[in-house]
């Protein structure tokens, strides 16, 4: 069996295997796309390849991240 | 220091299928009813940015206080890799990305579609800028290591004792596919971002390139490789990052 963390960094190099977004539409949708999921609403059928994008840029991801806990600070 | 907003350097594309952009039209005019961004708060945001005088100034302060806000607490949130970083130093940082952060949405103040609300739109520049900042802090006056030595890391992914044979051909499919299929600077991207875990942000600021390119070269290799790899029977699907 392979280890998960050869699994991830496998993953890393192979990227997501469906269509995603630019970093700029990620950007340009992030905020879209973050409110809805923190609503519970579905925010991949909103804004798709969004998801796939997020899996395959390290720095769209955390930049994802850091919206998400942002605004969670500010609920509490 | 930066001198632009890093969110005005972004540029280049990746492919995405004609299907995925319908798609994402057809389900935004879905979402129309519930744009949260056309509440009474976000439309007072905007009349007040596009005043003049005296209220135009007023909002500009207060939203860059909200930016100083959002920066100030990516900056606490990411700051563990620089412990040399002091509180002088990191509040300076928060100033400059809230200043930053503060221009690019002013020119970018049209753009708004009000699908998100106002502040959260706005949040998003702020913790950009201070994000990439700290990425470039945390590599300065370090080598970006590009070049092949550092495909060693892909052969110690195959030295578990308990790694089956069937990862291993795999792993070297792969090695042989980063030197057969792609061309030298796919190589170099794909080595430093996903081998050496060379932030994207920095490798584009060395390369004087922008994120958006760099990830549309990472995009294509990765494709060349996947292409490759399903020629040579692998079956990759199970090699899906589950996160976010």
């Amino acid at each position: 069996m392979t280890e998960p963390h050869d699994n991830a960094r496998l993953a890393r190099v192979l990227g997501p295997s469906e269509p995603e977004v630019t970093c700029e539409q990620c950007f340009d949708d992030l905020d879209l796309y973050v409110e809805l999921e923190l609503a519970g609403a579905n925010a991949e059928a909103a804004v798709p390849g969004l998801r796939a994008h997020l899996r395959g840029c390290p720095a769209c991801s955390e930049d994802h991240d850091s919206l998400c806990a942002y605004l969670e600070e500010q609920e509490t | 220091m930066l001198t632009e907003p890093i969110t005005t350097l972004r540029s280049g594309t990746v492919s995405v299928s004609r299907e995925v952009r319908q798609t994402m039209a057809l389900s935004r005019s879905d979402l129309s009813m519930q744009h949260p961004g056309s509440d009474v708060e976000s439309r007072a945001w905007l009349q007040r940015l596009r005043s003049d005088g005296h209220e135009r100034d007023q909002a500009r302060r207060a939203l860059r206080e909200l930016l100083l806000r959002a920066a100030r607490f990516e900056l606490d949130r990411r700051s563990t890799p620089l412990p040399h970083l002091r509180g002088g130093d990191r509040e300076d940082l928060a100033q400059q990305s809230a200043d930053d952060a503060l221009l690019a949405i002013l020119a970018k103040l049209e753009d708004f579609r009000g699908e998100a609300r106002f502040t959260t739109w706005a949040y998003k520049f702020a913790l950009l800028e201070a994000a990439v900042t700290l990425r470039r802090l945390a590599w300065q006056g370090r080598e970006i290591p590009l070049e092949a030595e550092h495909w060693g890391l892909i052969a110690d992914l195959g030295s578990s004792p308990e790694q089956g044979a069937e990862t291993s051909e795999l792993i070297a499919a792969i090695r042989q596919a980063i030197e057969d299929a792609l061309t030298p600077h796919q190589r170099q991207i794909l080595v430093a971002i996903t081998l050496n875990d060379v932030p994207i942000d920095v490798l584009s600021e060395r390369l004087s390139t922008t994120r958006g390119a760099l990830y549309k070269t990472l995009h294509d290799a990765r494709r060349k490789l996947r292409t490759y790899l399903a020629a040579q029977g692998f079956a990759i699907e199970s090699f899906e990052s589950d996160t976010p």
